[in-house]
Protein backbone atom coordinates (compact mmCIF):
# COMPACT_ATOMS: atom_id res chain seq x y z
CA UNK A 1 0.00 0.00 0.00
CA UNK A 2 2.94 2.32 0.51
CA UNK A 3 4.09 4.84 -2.01
CA UNK A 4 7.42 6.65 -2.31
CA UNK A 5 7.52 10.40 -1.71
CA UNK A 6 9.42 10.91 -4.99
CA UNK A 7 6.63 9.13 -6.84
CA UNK A 8 4.00 11.43 -5.30
CA UNK A 9 6.10 14.45 -6.25
CA UNK A 10 6.58 13.14 -9.80
CA UNK A 11 2.83 12.62 -10.32
CA UNK A 12 1.95 16.05 -8.96
CA UNK A 13 4.53 17.74 -11.19
CA UNK A 14 3.33 15.77 -14.18
CA UNK A 15 -0.18 17.14 -13.65
CA UNK A 16 0.90 20.63 -12.55
CA UNK A 17 4.22 21.29 -14.30
CA UNK A 18 4.96 24.64 -12.60
CA UNK A 19 4.26 23.30 -9.10
CA UNK A 20 6.67 23.57 -6.23
CA UNK A 21 6.14 20.46 -4.13
CA UNK A 22 7.29 19.74 -0.57
CA UNK A 23 6.58 16.34 0.90
CA UNK A 24 7.02 15.18 4.49
CA UNK A 25 6.78 11.53 5.43
CA UNK A 26 4.91 12.02 8.69
CA UNK A 27 5.57 8.68 10.28
CA UNK A 28 8.42 7.37 8.19
CA UNK A 29 6.19 4.49 7.09
CA UNK A 30 5.67 5.53 3.47
CA UNK A 31 1.93 5.70 4.07
CA UNK A 32 1.24 9.00 5.82
CA UNK A 33 2.44 12.07 3.98
CA UNK A 34 1.88 15.78 4.13
CA UNK A 35 2.29 17.67 0.88
CA UNK A 36 2.54 21.40 0.30
CA UNK A 37 1.90 22.35 -3.29
CA UNK A 38 2.49 25.83 -4.66
CA UNK A 39 1.35 26.55 -8.20
CA UNK A 40 0.18 29.43 -10.37
CA UNK A 41 -2.51 27.18 -11.81
CA UNK A 42 -4.38 27.59 -8.49
CA UNK A 43 -5.07 31.25 -9.23
CA UNK A 44 -8.79 31.91 -9.28
CA UNK A 45 -9.65 28.51 -7.81
CA UNK A 46 -11.10 27.92 -4.37
CA UNK A 47 -9.50 25.46 -1.95
CA UNK A 48 -11.72 22.57 -2.94
CA UNK A 49 -10.87 23.09 -6.62
CA UNK A 50 -7.15 23.39 -5.80
CA UNK A 51 -7.15 20.12 -3.89
CA UNK A 52 -9.19 18.46 -6.65
CA UNK A 53 -6.48 19.48 -9.14
CA UNK A 54 -3.82 17.78 -7.00
CA UNK A 55 -5.99 14.68 -6.55
CA UNK A 56 -6.52 14.59 -10.32
CA UNK A 57 -2.75 14.69 -10.83
CA UNK A 58 -2.40 11.76 -8.44
CA UNK A 59 -4.97 9.90 -10.52
CA UNK A 60 -6.18 6.85 -8.63
CA UNK A 61 -3.35 6.81 -6.12
CA UNK A 62 -5.35 8.44 -3.38
CA UNK A 63 -7.17 5.81 -1.38
CA UNK A 64 -5.58 2.99 -3.37
CA UNK A 65 -1.93 3.30 -2.40
CA UNK A 66 -2.12 6.28 -0.12
CA UNK A 67 -4.14 6.23 3.03
CA UNK A 68 -3.28 9.69 4.15
CA UNK A 69 -2.02 12.69 2.30
CA UNK A 70 -2.38 15.92 4.20
CA UNK A 71 -2.67 18.62 1.60
CA UNK A 72 -1.96 22.31 1.70
CA UNK A 73 -2.19 24.30 -1.52
CA UNK A 74 -1.17 27.88 -2.24
CA UNK A 75 -0.34 30.37 -4.96
CA UNK A 76 3.23 31.69 -5.34
CA UNK A 77 3.68 35.07 -3.69
CA UNK A 78 5.08 36.70 -6.80
CA UNK A 79 2.19 35.55 -9.02
CA UNK B 1 -33.54 10.37 -10.93
CA UNK B 2 -29.89 10.59 -11.91
CA UNK B 3 -27.83 7.88 -13.60
CA UNK B 4 -26.42 6.70 -10.32
CA UNK B 5 -29.12 5.76 -7.77
CA UNK B 6 -26.79 6.44 -4.84
CA UNK B 7 -26.49 10.07 -6.01
CA UNK B 8 -30.21 10.50 -5.30
CA UNK B 9 -29.69 9.25 -1.75
CA UNK B 10 -26.79 11.65 -1.26
CA UNK B 11 -28.79 14.56 -2.66
CA UNK B 12 -31.63 13.66 -0.30
CA UNK B 13 -29.26 13.67 2.72
CA UNK B 14 -27.63 17.00 1.93
CA UNK B 15 -30.84 18.80 1.09
CA UNK B 16 -32.87 17.61 4.07
CA UNK B 17 -30.07 18.29 6.58
CA UNK B 18 -28.33 21.67 6.82
CA UNK B 19 -24.98 20.24 7.91
CA UNK B 20 -23.96 16.71 6.94
CA UNK B 21 -20.65 15.01 7.64
CA UNK B 22 -19.90 11.86 5.65
CA UNK B 23 -17.46 10.12 7.94
CA UNK B 24 -15.92 6.88 9.16
CA UNK B 25 -17.74 5.84 12.30
CA UNK B 26 -20.33 8.01 14.02
CA UNK B 27 -19.93 11.35 15.82
CA UNK B 28 -19.72 9.60 19.21
CA UNK B 29 -17.15 7.07 18.00
CA UNK B 30 -15.22 8.24 14.95
CA UNK B 31 -13.22 5.37 13.42
CA UNK B 32 -10.53 7.55 11.87
CA UNK B 33 -8.44 10.47 13.09
CA UNK B 34 -9.42 12.68 10.16
CA UNK B 35 -13.12 12.15 10.79
CA UNK B 36 -12.52 12.78 14.50
CA UNK B 37 -10.83 16.10 13.72
CA UNK B 38 -13.84 17.41 11.80
CA UNK B 39 -16.26 16.14 14.46
CA UNK B 40 -14.07 18.00 16.98
CA UNK B 41 -14.31 21.27 15.06
CA UNK B 42 -18.10 21.01 14.65
CA UNK B 43 -18.55 20.04 18.29
CA UNK B 44 -16.35 22.92 19.42
CA UNK B 45 -18.51 25.32 17.41
CA UNK B 46 -21.66 23.64 18.77
CA UNK B 47 -22.96 23.09 15.26
CA UNK B 48 -25.85 20.67 14.96
CA UNK B 49 -24.94 18.16 12.24
CA UNK B 50 -25.85 14.77 10.91
CA UNK B 51 -23.04 12.21 10.76
CA UNK B 52 -23.37 9.59 8.04
CA UNK B 53 -21.21 6.51 8.62
CA UNK B 54 -19.93 5.40 5.23
CA UNK B 55 -18.32 2.30 6.75
CA UNK B 56 -21.83 0.84 7.05
CA UNK B 57 -22.53 1.16 3.36
CA UNK B 58 -20.06 0.38 0.55
CA UNK B 59 -22.31 1.81 -2.13
CA UNK B 60 -22.44 5.13 -0.31
CA UNK B 61 -18.71 5.00 0.42
CA UNK B 62 -17.87 4.87 -3.30
CA UNK B 63 -20.82 7.03 -4.31
CA UNK B 64 -19.88 10.02 -2.18
CA UNK B 65 -16.37 10.08 -3.65
CA UNK B 66 -17.76 10.23 -7.17
CA UNK B 67 -20.48 12.70 -6.21
CA UNK B 68 -18.01 15.21 -4.75
CA UNK B 69 -15.06 14.38 -7.05
CA UNK B 70 -13.19 13.96 -3.80
CA UNK B 71 -11.25 10.77 -3.07
CA UNK B 72 -11.18 10.82 0.71
CA UNK B 73 -13.45 10.73 3.76
CA UNK B 74 -14.53 12.81 5.75
CA UNK B 75 -16.52 15.19 3.59
CA UNK B 76 -18.51 18.10 4.98
CA UNK B 77 -21.61 19.50 3.32
CA UNK B 78 -23.36 22.69 4.40
CA UNK B 79 -26.73 23.56 2.84
CA UNK B 80 -26.10 21.16 -0.01
CA UNK B 81 -22.65 22.52 -0.83
CA UNK B 82 -19.43 20.53 -0.51
CA UNK B 83 -17.13 22.52 1.78
CA UNK B 84 -14.13 20.24 2.06
CA UNK B 85 -12.30 17.42 3.75
CA UNK B 86 -10.30 17.36 6.96
CA UNK B 87 -7.41 19.62 5.88
CA UNK B 88 -9.67 22.30 4.42
CA UNK B 89 -12.06 22.30 7.38
CA UNK B 90 -9.19 22.64 9.85
CA UNK B 91 -7.55 25.39 7.79
CA UNK B 92 -10.86 27.27 7.46
CA UNK B 93 -11.62 26.89 11.16
CA UNK B 94 -8.20 28.22 12.19
CA UNK B 95 -8.56 31.18 9.83
CA UNK B 96 -12.11 31.93 11.03
CA UNK B 97 -13.44 31.28 7.52
CA UNK B 98 -15.59 28.34 8.58
CA UNK B 99 -17.30 30.53 11.15
CA UNK B 100 -17.94 33.17 8.45
CA UNK B 101 -19.34 30.54 6.12
CA UNK B 102 -21.68 29.17 8.80
CA UNK B 103 -22.81 32.72 9.52
CA UNK B 104 -23.40 33.44 5.82
CA UNK B 105 -25.45 30.28 5.48
CA UNK B 106 -27.44 31.06 8.63
CA UNK B 107 -26.27 27.96 10.52
CA UNK B 108 -26.36 28.38 14.31
CA UNK B 109 -22.99 28.02 16.03
CA UNK B 110 -21.19 29.29 19.10
CA UNK B 111 -17.54 30.01 19.76
CA UNK B 112 -17.94 30.04 23.51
Amino acid sequence: MAMEAVEIERLIKEGLPDAEVHIDDLRGDGDHYAARVISKSFIGKNRVQQHQMVYAALKGSMDQELHALGLQTSIPEDA
Amino acid sequence: MSDNPVFDRIKEEITTNDVVLFMKGNPMFPQCGFSATVVGVLTHLQVKFKGVDILQDDELREGIKAYSSWPTIPQLYVKGEFIGGCDIIREMFEAGELQNLLGDKAIAFSEA
